[in-house]
């Protein structure tokens, strides 16, 4: 059926089968096509992270009053992030580690600034579904590591905030951050 | 469709005819709702439970409409508008009450209108498609339930919207963007709150969209019924009207009682106090549960806590949590078994109490904290629950002796049916199978 209107068509361009209404209809669906992404592009990019929100990407933070052994809560993008004075003792346990035996493999070195070993920056996010883990706080239970402790479905980091324990898949993230001077740490 | 001997609509005054000329609208009805609607004479109380749902869903919109005259979507005010409502608003308080307890009737009632449906074989052919729009209604429950209760703005909403966006973050390498896609931010904030808010006042109505889906699909073959044996005969049935209309709205009357002694005597019985705090992002709860009704599938989640071969266990968690409610959608072509009703099926009406054992388990480990020895009992359940889908369920459609079924619904009420012929008299050996592919 198809042959024979295609044969009795006066549109028929001579010689290659091709009607001008194929062209037509191709032409038209694939521009419609192209407008309606173009439509929805603008729909679903509403959705993310308005330039107010982004634009409190970084924070300052002092930290001059933070001793060995203290943690503080600082906030960034909305959420908390734990800065933490390692004591020696605690480095020394986080070095005790054989990298090898972790979930997330990293060394506490790897997760600080070179020089500043002692100064443990990470969200307060748990890596599992995103609770605030205890230990930063005076009197918070750190866990059996000696790290945080995620109450909600007990995931357990050690004092580099190394994932040890419990259904967490990552260690606690470190967030990009510079020391802007000895006592004051950027954030983002 | 229905069936041949269903009334006819046939309007006397002049201006129904007039309008049936037009928009036969009272002649739909009529027919759906009406004396047209010829219905199974031996359903019993587990039947009403569709109209009860219906019910729940008119309660929940009007409520929720009235609720968002007063109600501020901003994460600055969202908390103390909750507040003015219940404090300052003409009847506030017992508005917000009435919505927040009909959430939970409306879990109780779809729950047991789920179960018929395990129970009777409801989802088996010619009625799938009933029950996949069923299912497709519950999710869209559990989105708009969800969403809802993020909208009070105290620290269980809170952290329940981050938990439950964080699901997604488990998906491999889009899952971060994609949380943060969802609440338009890094955490639940203002972006979050509006957006939950917009949705929550849409989907009830795309609920109520599909739910004419539901009752078209269901009015094709007409309703199921205990017995499972398909309507044969005009004596098999009884016109929805006056007969199931009356059952309907007994039915209704101790449905409201049941919800005003909840309403009015236990309002925050079913909640939980830290919503009464407002939301902290700098603090977690320190016992984050979800409502009740969502208990045995947050059990489901919680149950995986290493990982599985190269699947890392958040993901499989959210995985399994997922999977728990789509198993449904292949329920039908589990159980081969010809036998549509368990009140015929000796062996999978037992396996039928085993997964009503195993749902209350869940639930009760997925409202009790992540600690031994629920984690293991959750880990238990969550492995029969999905064996009973997926192993018992055809194991049991394939061995399974089913009892003699009645040759009709006239039969098993009256206890004989002039229709029977001599050739299917009950007394002889197993006429069952035939019947019931009829």
């Amino acid at each position: 059926m198809a042959e024979e209107a295609v044969t009795d068509s006066p549109d028929l361009v001579a010689g290659d089968g091709v009607r001008r209404r194929d062209f037509i209809n191709i032409a038209a669906v694939s521009a419609a096509g192209v407008a309606g992404l173009s439509i929805l592009y603008p729909l679903v990019s509403q959705m993310s992270a308005s330039a107010d929100v982004l634009a409190e990407s970084s924070t300052e933070i002092d930290i001059s009053a933070i001793k060995p052994g203290q943690a503080i809560k600082g906030v960034f993008r909305k959420q908390p992030v734990f800065i933490r004075n390692l004591t020696p003792k605690e480095i020394a346990e986080a070095n005790a580690v054989p990298v090898s035996s972790l979930r997330d493999p990293q060394t506490l070195a790897e997760r600080t600034k070179e020089g500043k070993e002692n100064w443990l920056i990470t969200m307060g996010v748990c890596t599992h579904l995103g609770c605030v883990p205890l230990g930063a706080g005076e009197g918070e239970t750190k866990g059996e590591f000696g790290g945080y402790f995620c109450p909600c479905h007990g995931s357990t980091y050690d004092t580099a905030a190394r994932i040890r324990k419990g259904p967490a898949p990552k260690n606690l993230e470190v967030p990009q951050y510079a020391f802007t001077s000895d006592t004051v740490v950027k954030i983002g | 469709m229905s069936f041949p001997w269903a009334q006819q609509y046939k309007p006397t005054n002049p201006f129904m005819r007039w309008m049936d000329d037009r928009l036969p609208l009272p002649r739909l009805v009529y027919n759906s709702l009406g004396a047209g609607y010829p219905v199974p004479r031996n359903l019993n109380y587990f039947w009403n439970f569709g109209i009860l749902a219906g019910l729940c869903l008119g309660l929940q919109i009007v409520t929720g409409i009235i609720l968002a005259m007063h109600y501020a979507a901003n994460a600055g005010v969202a908390f103390d508008s909750v507040e003015h409502i219940m404090r300052d608003v003409n009847w506030g308080w017992m508005l917000r009450y009435a919505h927040a307890n009909g959430a939970s009737a409306f879990f109780v009632v779809i729950y047991i209108h789920i179960f018929r449906g395990f129970f009777y074989g409801s989802y088996k052919a010619p009625r799938e498609m009933v029950w996949l729009l069923g299912v497709t209604i519950f999710l869209l429950m559990m989105a708009t339930a969800f969403m809802g209760y993020v909208l009070p703005w105290g620290q269980m909403s809170f952290w329940g919207a981050k938990v439950i966006t964080g699901l997604f973050s488990a998906i491999p390498l889009v899952g971060e963007p994609l949380q943060q896609w969802l609440l338009g931010g890094f955490a639940p904030d203002n972006a979050a709150l509006n957006r939950f808010f917009s949705l929550h006042y849409l989907l009830p109505f795309v609920i109520a969209g599909v739910v004419i889906l539901h009752i078209w699909a269901l009015h094709i073959p007409g309703s199921s019924n205990p017995t499972g044996v398909e309507v044969k005969t005009e004596s098999d049935t009884v016109p929805f009207y006056p007969y199931f209309v009356a059952k309907d709205g007994w039915a209704v009357g101790a449905f409201a009682f049941l919800y005003c002694v909840m309403l009015f005597f236990f309002p925050n019985a079913l909640g939980h106090p830290d919503n009464y705090i407002p939301a902290n992002p700098m603090s977690t709860p320190a016992h984050i549960v979800p409502e009740w009704y969502f208990w045995p599938f947050y059990a489901i989640l919680r149950a995986f806590t290493s990982d599985f071969f190269i699947v890392p266990a958040k993901l499989m968690g959210v995985l399994a949590m997922f999977s728990a409610i789509l198993v449904w959608f292949f329920l039908p072509w589990l159980d081969r078994s010809p036998v549509r009703s368990g009140a015929y099926r000796p062996l999978y009406r037992k396996f039928f109490w085993a997964l009503v054992v195993d749902a209350v388990i869940l639930g009760y480990c997925g409202g009790a904290p992540a600690a031994e020895p629920y984690v293991m009992i959750s880990q238990i359940a969550a492995i029969y629950y999905f064996a009973h889908f997926l192993i018992i369920i055809p194991i049991i459609s394939a061995i399974e002796r089913p009892d003699p079924l009645p040759f009709s619904i006239t039969e098993a009420v009256l206890g004989k049916d002039e229709n029977v012929p001599l050739s299917a008299s009950p007394t002889a050996p197993f006429p069952g199978t035939q019947h019931a592919n009829a």
